[in-house]
């Protein structure tokens, strides 16, 4: 079963943190993605930028409506993601609790929907 | 990662936020201050045993008002309110109430809290000074050793800036939007100006200088969290971004000022570039252009520039005068001297700057362009002039050094022709 791991973080919290602790942070998530990539979990995974950046989009009928993000919100952000193939929920459990990020944040857990006609994957 | 400094970094996040929330319950920076860190003692002793809360900021506002009110409370003999320690991050009564106390105000909170820094009255320092205590929580002592002065020195500057802030009745209900603009603006330059603290690093200890462009940097990306669509806030953060980038390449093992041209590009942070170069863009979307954009956007072309031949000195001309339609100042129509000098040669460069010898004249960098320029012509004896100028102006022996390589230059040109 594929899942996705929604990492979401505190991003002022973030911006606090020491450049050493945040190196470690890096490094600590780095070598979890390598040890998942050798444990056959991963698909894909990336931290995302500075919600500063984001931009919302929205297209009716036509009209393509651009909007500066993020919404003002006071706690966690979507800050990455890790798509996993896992044998099940505790499986896919058993990986997000070991997410370094998990520490400081929260990791929303979701399966991933297959619409109908779509192949599986695996 | 021990859990004591994750509670630090978790309290110094939550900062801005719960004090903002404080002052307004309070009305005084004192007290707002006081409850706080009432507030940040009970969560060491709290959040290592049930971990750190659902909302951080949200709990420190709650604990800290209470505690704040125990006093008053234990006068009267009123029924306490529930104890902090029954917060739990799951029991969500206490924290949905902080929330409701919190939620409709806390952007225009951090606001306040670093508006009634910006008091007009209060020079410049003095500004960057209260930020550091009021908005960053930095100890007396960080800031006194940033600025070089004695620690009861600056004791008395912040008191003395803090009963001026009180004097100024800022008001506390919710500001319309124009008022809203005006703060935003003055809070703008506030943050350029901690930035700038780091990054001219005049005096002051090199290390405590450098963080405060972090601290600024750290400040902006809250104010646009709060305030996405503003496009001289995300201007501001991308200009600060962009110039951060560069500190790597900024001096020489000697400590030496390394002149954009003569910078290792490498050194340069990629990262930061790349974020600097999306908020660029994302600002000038919404063609509403202004000083903190035009200033990211020449930023952004330097950043560009894989060698200082690629730079697009005709873009940042034109750039520059932009600028001097929405700002004019005689320190931009320098900047431009340089791009012009690039572009249409150091002739026209040094009528650019002509006009400007009188308002400029204790100015280090205007000696300094104008040598750079007369000895790129061959004038040395007037050069020479200018660079010995520049080098009596000079603030430190940084800058004086690196005018005497100028000087240095000339004797050896002079010597082989």
């Amino acid at each position: 079963m594929r899942f996705v791991c929604l990492v979401y973080l505190n991003e002022a919290t973030l911006d606090a943190l020491p450049a050493d602790e945040m190196r470690k942070l890096d490094e600590d998530s780095l070598a979890y993605d390598e040890t998942l990539q050798k444990s056959g979990h991963m698909i894909v995974a990336h931290a995302l930028r500075s919600t500063s950046e984001a931009l919302y989009l929205r297209s009716r009928g036509g009209k393509v409506v651009t909007m500066d993000g993020p919404h003002a919100e006071t706690k966690e952000q979507l800050m990455g993601f890790i798509l996993i193939e896992a044998r099940d929920l505790d499986d896919a459990i058993a990986v997000a609790s070991k997410v370094p990020c998990a520490a400081y944040g929260t990791i929303e857990l979701r399966a991933v929907a297959y619409i109908e006609g779509e192949t599986p994957a695996s | 990662m021990t859990d004591l400094a994750w509670i630090e970094t978790t309290l110094v996040g939550a900062r801005p936020q719960a004090m903002g929330a404080l002052l307004r319950y309070f009305r005084d920076l004192d007290r707002a201050e006081e409850a706080f860190q009432e507030a940040c003692l009970r969560a060491m002793k709290n959040w290592p045993l049930k971990g750190p809360p659902r909302d951080p900021a949200a709990w420190l506002i709650f604990v800290g008002r209470n505690a704040a009110l125990d006093h008053v409370r234990r006068d009267s003999r009123n029924t306490e309110l529930p104890p902090e320690d029954r917060i739990s991050n799951l029991d969500d009564v206490e924290a949905d109430m902080a929330e409701r106390l919190d939620d409709a105000h806390y952007r225009d909170d951090i606001l306040r809290l670093m508006f009634v820094c910006c008091h007009p009255d209060l020079p410049a320092t003095q500004q960057v000074a209260l930020a550091l205590r009021i908005v960053s929580g930095l100890t007396v002592r960080e800031i006194a050793s940033a600025f070089l002065v004695g620690e009861k020195a600056m004791e008395q500057r912040i008191t003395r800036a803090k009963r001026r802030v009180a004097e100024a009745n800022v008001p506390f209900a919710a500001p319309d939007a124009a008022e809203r603009a005006e703060r935003l603006g003055a809070v703008a330059a506030m943050l350029y100006l901690v930035f700038n603290e780091g990054y001219s690093a005049t005096s002051g200890d090199s290390v405590v200088r450098a963080s405060l462009c972090d601290e600024a940097i750290r400040l902006a990306r809250l104010l646009l969290r709060l305030f996405p669509a503003e496009p001289e806030i995300m201007g501001l953060l991308a200009l600060m971004i962009l110039q951060h980038a560069r500190s790597a390449a900024r001096a020489d093992a000697d400590g030496n000022p390394v002149l954009l041209e003569d910078q290792d590009r490498t050194l340069w942070n990629r990262h930061l570039i790349d974020e600097g170069l999306v908020l660029v863009e994302k600002a000038l979307r919404h063609r509403q252009p202004g000083p903190y954009q035009l200033q990211a956007a020449i930023a952004a072309l330097h950043a560009r520039a894989a060698t200082p031949e690629e730079t697009d000195w005709i873009e940042i001309d034109l750039l520059y005068q932009m600028l001097e339609r929405l700002q004019p100042s005689p320190v931009i129509t320098l900047n431009r001297s340089v791009a012009v000098s690039k572009t249409r040669g150091p002739e026209a460069a040094l009528e650019l700057i002509a006009p400007l010898a009188e308002r400029l004249s204790g100015y280090f960098y205007f000696h300094g362009v104008r040598g750079a320029l007369l000895s790129e012509l061959g004038r040395a004896a007037e050069a020479r002039e200018a660079f010995d100028r520049a080098i009596a102006l000079a603030r430190t022996p940084a800058e004086a050094a690196h005018i005497r390589q100028h000087l240095d230059r000339l004797s050896a040109d002079s010597r082989a022709s």
